[in-house]
């Protein structure tokens, strides 16, 4: 069943648009990945979904009901989370406290502080310090943590192995992998081609805001995708 | 641009319009002769006018280029109009030479309160200036030498000077004052020190790291600025030859400034000139209806700053390609 | 040595006004990064509400905040829901602006109203009560007021720290963007935030009315005396404030002491002082606005 579906989508920053067009469908369950250089329009494709910018033209449909251009915390109550590049933990805040922003939003399922903690026990043992104490992989987890306390059906992951030793990476995608198998979608941003393929269903790669490769990790062409990365 | 062509040899120049500077010489030459044909109440009300725009030029300089707002301008009125009157009387310097000393003591002020102030920034500067204006207030209305609380009179001293030549003489001070504050903001800005101002707006870091020397700059413009408020204060109360505490440092003048300013438009030069103009039709059209003339000016400047933020003349050049003092460079390309 | 205790005390029971009322200040600066400019007014505003309500119905001022914390709390709510929210994260300058107009509108729509006469509000024998330690004398209604700050900062410290609307204000406070993405409505967690302080700013400006005689005019001075309180404090320290107040109100009254227009004159000079030799403050926190 189709879950979200973007179709013809322009947007960016005032007069400057980033993204020219981009089509997409997720569906429940499945993992999307979305690679790129810097600047290809990743990051703004996951801000437009989750209502951080405004649409220029297109459609965002989620659940079969138009979102493009709602605000975010009216999207964050449908289940959209986001787990933002570059962690964005809230500094004053301890970790426990961090995590149980995330469910503002009230909505019902299975993801519990408890729940949260089995999944990151060491999040557990820091739960009283301060957020910016943490390591960068155990922030990574905190960010994690927090989106999934608002029992999203959809979670958008920016740039997770950002600063992060590869170890760490592995686990915590294969984390999501078993996420993914409760029946929440992904889309995840990475910079790290051979990751990003390997653990998503389906890939989408960006250039100058232009979609210029389709693709599954079966049929994964490793030539055709440099060449769709870099362009000329 | 492209590579290997600087500006010399780009085929653009910079150019310098001179449209504006020539209708202000026209201007001032019909103002000029005002006095030998208009009545004493017109010309003291365009003492007020000029006044007014000097002073809305001066907080221009402050808050619309260089970032700083300060509600605290009643502070250099204040002391312009005090300086004026106390060299004068105690003094016995003659009262149209003292505007500009009375100009001089506020900005030595200027001088001496910028370090201090400049530790603080945003809404917290602009509470600063405000407490500074209230040092003085105090200080002035407690002491007897200075007048204290009843304030002082130019009645004695003036009564010795022919009426006509006085009003006069007051007449063309404040207009050369209104006029050559134009001319000061407008070649300023666009000098290199003006880029330099518009930089430290933008953001100061950025400036401090290409060599622009922030401090400096923020200081010299603070400096002006008293120093233009200070004459303009002086001649305020030149103009009604009686000064009190309760009015020279009273909040109200900073008020008027900036509504004068915003609804003409922030960050121009042409801005405060009609923000003035509007200012002072509407004081007469309502006189009649007291304190709601004010309360109706503050409300047009909240929703000026809502909806409409670059003011009257900010409308206007939006609309039409006039730009009668444009403070940027203003690049044409040469014809071959 | 009676003479300088004395001071002392009164100076910080003077500090226990300033504190609460620059509790409010410093709160919609925390939350939104506005600072109202039209603080005075609105403490003269909560002021005049007290002598309506007294009018009115005839009760102790004292009792009248039971009914002016709740409209300052409502007026402030529709404020920001209807003008300031426009302003909250643009031009430093705007939201500065609006409150520097709200100010001017507010003291001369008070003056229509209520005229330029002086008031005050009268709570009966309390404001000549005292309680005497030795050989000194406590006015038990300064001391009331200190007690009333005292209370207000700690219950603001609880809901900022141990419930979850406060850690959902500290939340947008750090970070508005990843906030409302947790599904958090910033413009109503603003709105609550300037409901907070002017409901503070109610209590203190009922007290205010009943301490001092107030007119229209005198909102400036006070936004003054709190804008000092929370710069001497340090912006960012809720517990600076405190501080900042009593710092405030012992230099107040030496000043006054030594001649009596110069209470308020010493404080600015000690402001400024204050300003050359630790601008950021008694007990500034981190890299906060300044």
């Amino acid at each position: 069943m189709t879950l979200l579906k973007i179709h013809e989508l322009h947007a960016g920053y005032g007069p400057i648009t980033a993204l020219f067009g981009v089509s997409l469908s997720v569906d429940e369950g499945q993992i999307l990945a979305l690679i790129g250089a810097n600047g290809a329009g990743k990051s703004t494709l996951l801000r437009a979904i989750s209502g951080l910018i405004k649409p220029n033209e297109g459609l965002i449909e989620y659940e079969g009901r138009s979102i493009g251009g709602r605000d975010p915390h009216e999207i964050a109550a449908q289940g959209i989370a986001m787990v933002p590049e570059g962690r964005r933990l809230f500094p004053s805040l301890t970790v426990e406290e961090n995590i149980l922003m995330g469910a503002c939003s009230r909505r019902k399922g299975p993801w519990t502080l408890a729940k949260v903690y089995d999944l990151f026990p060491i999040l557990k043992d820091r739960r009283s310090l301060l957020s910016t104490m943490l390591s960068g992989g155990q922030q990574q987890m905190a960010a994690v943590g927090r989106a999934l306390m608002s029992n999203p059906r959809l979670l958008l992951c920016d740039e997770l192995s950002l600063g992060l030793a590869p170890m760490i990476v592995q686990d915590i995608y294969k984390t999501l992998q078993s996420v993914s198998a409760t029946g929440v979608s992904l889309i995840v941003v990475e910079q790290d081609i051979n990751q990003a393929i390997n653990s998503s269903d389906n890939f989408l790669c960006l250039r100058e805001g232009e979609m210029v490769l389709k693709g599954t990790k079966e049929k994964a062409d490793r030539a055709k995708i440099a060449h769709a990365y870099f362009g000329n | 641009m492209r590579e290997g062509e600087t500006l010399s040899n780009s085929g653009w120049k910079i150019e310098t319009p001179l449209i504006g500077p020539a209708l202000l010489a026209l201007l001032v030459i019909a103002l000029a002769a005002v006095p030998f044909f208009g009545g004493t109440g017109t010309m003291r009300l365009m003492v007020e006018i000029f006044a007014m725009i000097a002073m809305a030029q001066a907080w221009n300089l402050l808050a619309g280029y260089t970032g700083f707002v300060s509600v605290g301008q009643q502070a250099f009125i204040g002391i312009g109009a005090y300086g004026l009157f106390m060299v004068t009387l105690k003094g016995g310097i003659d009262p149209f030479s003292s505007v500009l000393l009375g100009g001089v003591c506020a900005g030595l002020i200027g001088a001496i309160a910028a370090p201090a102030l400049f530790h603080l920034r945003g809404p917290y500067f602009a509470i600063g200036t405000w407490v500074l204006a209230e040092l003085f207030r105090i200080f002035i209305t407690n002491n007897d030498y200075f007048g204290g609380a009843s304030g002082l009179t130019l009645a004695r001293v003036l009564r010795e000077i022919p009426r006509d030549f006085r009003n006069d003489a007051t007449y063309w001070i404040a207009l050369t004052l209104a006029a050559s504050t134009l001319v000061l903001v407008y070649v300023l800005l666009r000098s290199r020190f003006g880029l330099a101002i518009r930089t430290v707006r933008d953001n100061e870091s950025s400036a401090e790291s290409v060599g622009v020397n922030v401090r400096g700059v923020k200081f010299m413009v603070f400096v002006i600025a008293s120093f233009i408020t200070g004459c303009a204060g002086a001649v305020a109360y030149l103009n009604t030859m009686f000064v009190t505490t309760s009015a020279a440092f009273s909040i109200e003048w900073s008020a008027f400034i900036i509504f004068v300013v915003i609804i003409g438009g922030i960050g121009t030069i042409e801005g405060p000139v009609i923000g003035a103009l509007v200012y002072f039709f509407l004081r007469e059209w309502l006189a009649d209806f007291g304190t709601w003339y004010i309360i109706t000016l503050g409300s047009v400047a909240i929703a000026v700053i809502v909806w409409a933020p670059d003011g009257i003349w900010g409308l206007i050049a939006k609309r039409y390609p006039i730009r009668l003092f444009p403070a940027g460079a203003v690049m044409r390309k040469k014809s071959v | 040595m009676v003479e300088w205790t004395d001071t002392l005390i009164q100076g910080i029971l003077l500090g226990g006004f300033f504190a609460l009322s620059g509790l409010g200040l410093s709160l919609s600066f925390g939350i939104m990064r506005i600072v109202n400019i039209a603080h005075g007014d609105f403490l003269v505003v909560a002021a005049y509400l007290g002598v309506v309500i007294v009018g009115l119905v005839g009760i102790n001022p004292i009792i009248a905040i039971a009914i002016i914390a709740p409209v300052m709390y409502a007026a402030g709510y529709g404020l920001q829901r209807s003008l300031l929210n426009k302003a909250v994260g643009g031009s430093e300058l705007t939201p500065l602006l609006i409150t520097f107009g709200i100010s001017i509108i507010l003291h001369n729509v008070l003056q229509e109203v209520f005229s330029a006469d002086f008031k005050s509000l009268d709570a009966g024998s309390i404001e000549i009560a005292s309680i005497a330690i030795g050989n000194i004398h406590i006015g038990l209604f300064p001391l009331s007021i200190l007690v009333v700050a005292f209370v207000v900062y700690s219950a603001l410290y609880r809901i900022m720290h141990n419930t979850r609307f406060g850690r959902i204000v500290r939340a947008t406070v750090d970070d508005p963007e990843v906030s409302s993405l947790m599904g958090v409505d910033t413009k109503k967690i603003y709105s609550l935030g300037m409901a907070l302080s002017m409901a503070i700013i109610g209590i203190a400006g009922a007290l205010y009315g009943i301490k001092s005689s107030f007119s229209p005019m005198t909102g400036g001075d006070q936004l003054l005396f709190a804008f000092e309180t929370v710069i001497i404090g340090g912006m960012g320290s809720i517990w600076g404030t405190m501080l900042g107040g009593m710092a405030l109100g012992i230099s107040q009254i030496i000043g006054f002491k030594i001649h009596a227009g110069w209470g308020a004159f010493a404080g600015h000079l000690i402001f400024f002082a204050f300003l050359f030799v630790k601008p950021s403050g008694l007990l500034a926190k981190g890299d906060q606005h300044a």
